[in-house]
């Protein structure tokens, strides 16, 4: 095994040109279970945890870039207050030890359909940065995540960053899991409100083959918020229309049964999460519970 | 490949490592640090728990090569001199260890836990302890123990 440890990112790019097939190596936390269990025995490992560019978070073009490299903890503590839905899904992440390690460019890279920091990327419309030696392209994150522990990247690319844009609005992560912490998600579920765009972006966890963003359920709360003209108002949704966006949500999941939970539990769970989370939220937004 | 890293404050170096070796194997099998318990390899249980370059971390996760140059604390390093740390006393008066197994993961997180948050509520320690797993003690004494090193700590 060849171990390639790049200190910049030119060098990481033109490492992986020259070895497509080496694996890339960030916060170690689902990588190193594959070796150490034996499960995989790449011919090459490219260190990515001296590349400094991937540390790098700020604002470009109106929206934050936060590096592939930017671990759980700093997200939290650093950004936690621009990307609140994000923060409360990176707070669920492990423990400790693994939100130390571990980093939103791992998610990506190991696409798990339970990945947390995903469904908040869905519901704000957050974009992917790939690149190469031949240059950098932008991908939105719910085409970059192609199927189960499948991703858009070739074999000459890198994850660089991801492109978000700054909480507009109230956003919430729920998480169902065996215990309050270190577990891999039974259901999860992200919501965004976006008043200046008058959306609300949604995104089931764990539900599905990828993470999956409910556009039945955006439209339909959306012509909700219209008709009542509630952006505007700040009035209270009615508790019907809540258990209705709940059951788009929880028809549009598509989860199977597994050792953590049947298809019938996480789909009844993702539409409570779903009715839930938009409560809170609106409830922010309207000023009645925390701050907007 | 050879390895040079700087551990509980001391210079150290290992021959032939493997390409693939986590930085437990390192600590263990070739610095002769036996501290960090080996019990999982898959970051669920914390008893290999470290810090690299001051940040609390699995080190059956951390590949051995990305701790070239950085900085190593393990639980045989986090007293200084020949006795014990205050946690380390208070798990003992405690009773907060019966195998013991645990006990060296369990004894750097806590001591991560309360340099950081001098004064952790029980939530908070429940938090900052999910990562570490205990076969023995029911947890009860372990929290008792935090308490204990974190009052005498304040002091
Ligand atoms: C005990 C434990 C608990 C966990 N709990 C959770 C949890 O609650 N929620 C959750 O979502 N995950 C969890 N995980 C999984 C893991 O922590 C996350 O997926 C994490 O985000 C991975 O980040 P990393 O930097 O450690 O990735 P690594 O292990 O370094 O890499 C992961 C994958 O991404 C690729 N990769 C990494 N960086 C790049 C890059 N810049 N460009 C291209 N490819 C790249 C790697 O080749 C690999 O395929 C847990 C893991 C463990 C061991
Ligand atoms: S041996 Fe590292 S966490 Fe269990
Ligand atoms: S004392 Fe035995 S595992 Fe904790």
């Amino acid at each position: 095994m060849e171990f390639i440890q790049p200190t910049s990112w030119r060098e990481a790019l033109e490492a992986k040109a020259a070895l497509p097939g080496a694996v890339p190596i960030r916060g170690g936390t689902d990588v190193m279970v594959e070796l150490n269990f034996a499960r995989s025995r790449p011919q090459a490992i490219l260190d990515l945890s001296r590349v400094e560019e991937l540390e790098e978070w700020g604002i470009e073009d109106g929206l934050l870039r936060v590096g592939a490299g930017v671990n759980y903890t700093r997200i939290v503590e650093e950004i936690g207050d621009r990307l609140p839905g994000l923060a409360m899904a990176s707070r669920t992440v492990g423990s400790p030890q693994i939100r130390n390690r571990g980093t939103v460019g791992g998610n990506l890279g190991t696409a798990s359909p339970a990945g947390d920091a995903l469904p908040p990327l869905y519901a704000s419309d957050a974009e992917v940065e790939v690149a190469s030696m031949d240059g950098s392209r932008r991908v939105p994150v719910a085409d970059f995540i192609s199927g189960p522990k499948q991703n858009a990247l070739s074999d000459n690319e890198l994850i660089s960053a991801f492109y978000i844009a700054n909480a507009d609005g109230p956003q919430q992560y729920s998480k169902i899991g065996t215990r309050n912490a270190m577990v891999i998600a039974v259901c999860a579920f992200a919501l965004a409100l976006h008043p200046e765009q008058r959306k609300v972006g949604t995104c089931v966890g764990s539900a599905g083959p990828t993470p999956i963003r409910v556009e039945g359920a955006e439209d339909f709360i959306g012509g909700v918020l219209e008709e009542g003209d509630l952006w505007q108002s700040r009035g209270a949704i009615p508790d019907a229309a809540l258990r209705r966006f709940g059951e788009l949500v929880a028809g549009a999941a598509r989860p199977i049964d597994d050792v953590r939970g049947t298809a019938e539990y996480r789909r009844h769970s993702a539409g409570v999460l779903a009715r839930r989370t938009l409560g809170w939220a609106w409830e922010e937004y309207r000023g009645v519970r925390g701050a907007a | 490949m050879r390895l040079r890293l700087r551990v509980n404050g001391e210079a150290r170096e290992a021959e032939d490592v493997w390409e693939g070796e986590s930085l437990l194997y390192v600590l263990r099998e070739r610095l002769e640090l036996p501290g960090s318990k080996n019990a999982c390899e898959q970051g669920e249980c914390g008893s290999c728990s470290v810090y690299l370059d001051g940040s609390l971390v699995c080190s059956c996760l951390v590949l051995a090569g990305q701790a070239e140059g950085r900085e190593v604390v393990t639980v045989e390093g986090i007293s200084e001199g020949d006795g014990l740390h205050p946690v380390q006393e208070a798990f003992v008066e405690a009773g907060a260890v019966q195998c013991g197994f645990c006990t060296p993961g369990f004894v750097v997180a806590t001591h991560d836990l309360l340099r950081r948050v001098p004064e952790p509520g029980d939530a908070e320690v429940r938090e900052a302890l999910a990562g570490n797993l205990c076969r023995c003690t029911g947890y009860e004494k372990i929290l008792a123990a935090v308490r204990l090193a974190a009052r005498r700590m304040a002091k």
